[in-house]
């Protein structure tokens, strides 16, 4: 599972997918298609994002949420704290 | 040629007359009663005699599901011009306008996307910021 968050993390267009995520959470499909596009000049189909969104879903650093109708991704950090608990960022005494 | 008529389909035609008048803020065009259905239309205050919106009957079997893997993904059917979208996005909320797109400003352009209750969403866009 950890396995899948630094291959999920590997492709710059899902960090940018993350990055729009962080800004605004909780998108449907198309403004996710529509910032990567417009902000970003990404070129890739609704069908490639469609994509990359189910692979950040399996490593969960993304979460849908189904509004009646509408359908919402939402950012997911949690996966996240498997890297630093690895590699601690904070080694406390070692700062001079 | 020119394109004189536009249009959505509506789950219920007396709805969407309802919605597009009394929340969009449009105004009946014609109304000719054809059976079941009507030819039934709205234009843009601002432009009477501008491109009509037919409010169409989705009764056709094939257009439910279309617009149903439409709304799933988010996207909208068409859009409209309005002079600033975050008043716009304001002033439909207030009368309780449910937004799926809250306003996203993309260099000269901002859009939101709404829903209109009739089983579409719709997109309002600025073509250029009021505020710059």
């Amino acid at each position: 599972m950890v396995g899948d968050v630094y291959r999920a993390l590997a492709d710059p267009t899902r960090r940018t997918i993350l990055d729009e995520l962080t800004e605004r959470d909780g998108q449907t499909l198309f403004e996710i298609c529509t910032r990567l596009t417009m902000k970003h000049g990404l070129s890739s189909s609704r069908q490639a994002i469609s994509q990359h969104l189910e692979v950040l879903e399996a490593a969960g650093l993304v979460r849908t949420k189904r509004e009646g109708r509408y359908k919402f991704h939402f950012i997911e950090t949690t996966p996240l704290r498997a890297v630093v608990e690895r590699w601690p960022i904070d080694r406390g005494e070692d700062h001079r | 040629m020119r394109i004189n008529v536009t249009g959505v389909y509506v789950d219920d035609q007396h709805k969407a007359l309802r919605f597009y008048t009394e929340v969009l803020g449009f105004v009946k065009k014609t109304e000719i009663p054809l059976g079941e259905a009507s030819w039934l239309t709205v234009v843009s205050p601002d432009e009477p005699h501008g491109t009509e919106l037919i409010l169409e009957p989705d009764a056709h079997p094939a257009v439910r599901p279309f617009k149903e893997a439409l709304v799933d993904d988010g996207i909208p059917f068409t859009s409209f011009a309005v002079d600033d979208v975050r008043t716009e996005c304001e002033r439909l909320r207030s009368l309780g306008v449910r937004f799926t797109q809250e306003p996203l400003a993309m260099g000269p352009v901002t859009t939101a996307v709404f829903d209109d209750t009739c089983g579409n969403l719709i997109q309002i866009a600025t073509a250029r910021e009021a505020t710059g």
